[in-house]
């Protein structure tokens, strides 16, 4: 017989304490290593015990008694801290107790855990691993299912990024105000990196995997929460949002890709573009007007018309020209090119293609040929969007896209 | 046990299916798709990769300090591996059943590609009463 899992609502609660329990027990404890697997123990014990015996009275005292444990008993197998062990013993107590009580310090240290995690010092692979396991409150076996890698290589990129937290002398405590809005930013695209990997991987049959998507707005919301005078931080969760809403009618039964202009409409989510709008609406004017503000903005233009034709391309085209200006990304370039396409027609989009090849950035990219191809068949040119098409499916690494290629070629080539 | 059944593709250039019409790819990514469905629904797939077209690999060796050195493509090579599948089953015969499941994906015109799986059993860590 199997185990009786955590209902939904214990989950979410388990999840949401995480971080907090790992910030009240590494500010008893100091040693950020050693406290992330005693937390990750007690999250574990916690998803076998609450099922049977029912929740606990006081969950987060729980969580923080049978991780404090966890430490003491390690403290106490390590020899040459043995003379810490009484004192360690004897304040669990305390610590427990004084612990248990929620404060505003448990809200900074969720930022702070964060800013840990998403340190400029680890890979974008460690950092993001790491975020969802010490603040996420995911086991490493569902982090690893998640990734598609076995449970042992995910284990050893999470060790190896405590490793490098270690060695790097970071410390658990806030950035200094100066350094805060740059560690902001790394710990954005940290998320941003977990949305898309959900986003892009979510091929095939996901049920019993941790939806990355998801997990990335829940830990976004959190953010946002936490540092609501930030626009940048409401502007991903806007764009996490918007983007997001459209996940059902992005792939067809087959897990085929089914690109903006053939979606059935009707599938997506209206509540959540509703939010995601409204949120981006709150947001705009209010303060700097970043990068993930305007994509959002993009997104919001996407979802808000009602048939592909009633895109507002003009609109679409000047957030793009604002977005270029503010970063010179040539992913960027190759969107503007689109829009442009768009408004004044294939050949001028063309034009920006063929100047982006020039400067050599996107050699090798197949979203170029993707692109090209794409404008090549609005211009009514078949062989040469056949051959770009072709192109760009040998180059692409993500079988969906490959096999919407190949498609979309022979479609061509076959007079449409 | 454990198998790896490789599948290869023509050297020579990009992947030959490029070539084929619409409905003919259809068929044949539906086929491939039905395939690991089937053998996730039956627990016995551990992986299945697809790799990109064999224009893009490199071969690599170390140069004299140890970095690497890269050569292109090969157009000479007669086939390239174009993906692959491990598979946990309880014989040598359910593996080769799988592999010619694999093998009679449709080509153009519908008609099985017959391509040569490549089968070999994967090798396993020490068995436990050698500890």
């Amino acid at each position: 017989m199997s185990q009786p899992a955590l209902t939904p609502g214990a989950e979410h609660l388990l999840r949401d304490l995480a971080p907090q329990v790992l910030g009240a027990v590494v500010r008893r404890y100091r040693d950020f290593a050693a406290c992330e697997d005693a937390v990750q123990e007690a999250l574990i014990a916690a998803a076998q015990q609450w099922p049977r015996d029912g929740l606990p009275d006081n969950p987060r005292g729980w969580l923080i008694q049978v991780a404090s444990r966890r430490m003491v008993d390690q403290v106490r197998s390590d020899s040459a801290r043995r003379q810490r062990e009484h004192a360690a013993a004897l304040d669990l107590g305390q610590v427990v107790a004084a612990a248990s009580v929620e404060s505003q310090a448990d809200e900074d240290e969720t930022l702070t855990l964060l800013f840990m995690c998403c340190h400029p010092s680890l890979t974008s692979a460690s950092a993001v691993a790491l975020t969802l396991r010490a603040v996420g409150g995911l086991t490493t076996a569902q982090i690893a299912n998640a990734f598609l890698v076995p449970e042992a290589t995910m284990a050893q990129r999470i060790s190896r990024a405590k490793q490098t937290i270690r060695s790097s002398g970071v410390g658990f405590e806030r950035p200094a105000a100066r350094a805060r809005a740059e560690r902001l930013e790394t710990v954005l695209r940290v998320l941003y990196l977990i949305f898309n990997e959900g986003y892009t991987a979510s091929v095939g049959p996901s049920l019993q995997r941790v939806d990355l998507s998801s997990e990335a707005i829940r830990l976004a919301r959190g953010v946002q929460r936490l540092s609501s005078d930030d626009t940048e931080v409401a502007g991903l969760l806007a764009l996490m949002i918007l983007t997001d809403a459209r996940r059902d009618a992005r792939s067809g039964p087959a897990g085929e890709l089914i690109p903006l202009q053939h979606q059935d409409r009707s599938r997506w989510n209206r509540a959540a573009i509703d939010e995601g709008v409204a949120l981006l609406s709150a947001t705009l004017g209010r303060g700097r007007v970043g990068p993930y503000q305007l994509q959002a903005a993009v997104a919001a233009v996407h979802d808000e018309a009602a048939r592909y034709v009633d895109t507002d391309w003009p609109q679409i085209l000047a957030l793009y020209t604002l977005l270029e200006r503010m970063q010179d990304n040539p992913m960027v370039t190759l969107n503007r090119a689109i829009a442009v396409a768009m408004v004044q027609g294939p050949a001028a989009g063309v034009d920006i293609l063929d100047a982006l090849a020039a400067d050599g950035r996107l050699v090798g990219s197949h979203r170029l040929d993707a692109v090209r191809g794409h404008l090549l068949e609005m211009a009514g040119d078949r062989d040469g969007a056949v051959r770009h098409y072709l192109a760009a499916a040998n180059r692409t690494a993500n079988t969906a896209e490959r096999n919407y290629l190949l498609t979309q070629a022979a479609t061509v080539r076959e007079g449409m | 046990m454990k198998y790896m059944l490789m599948m290869n593709a023509p050297g020579g250039g990009p992947y030959q299916i490029g070539g084929w019409p619409k409905q003919d790819i259809q068929a044949h990514i539906g086929h491939m798709i039905a395939l690991n469905k089937k053998l996730r629904a039956a627990g016995e797939l551990v992986a299945a990769e697809g790799l990109t077209g064999p224009d893009q690999a490199k071969l690599v060796r170390a140069g004299k300090d140890g970095a690497p050195v890269t050569d292109g493509v090969f157009p000479e090579s007669k086939e390239f591996l174009a993906g692959y599948w491990i598979v946990d089953v309880d014989s040598p015969a359910r593996a080769y059943q799988i592999a010619a499941e694999a093998s009679t994906a449709p080509g153009p015109g519908g008609a099985p590609l017959n391509m040569a799986i490549e089968v070999r059993e994967v090798m396993s860590g020490i068995p436990p009463d050698m500890l």
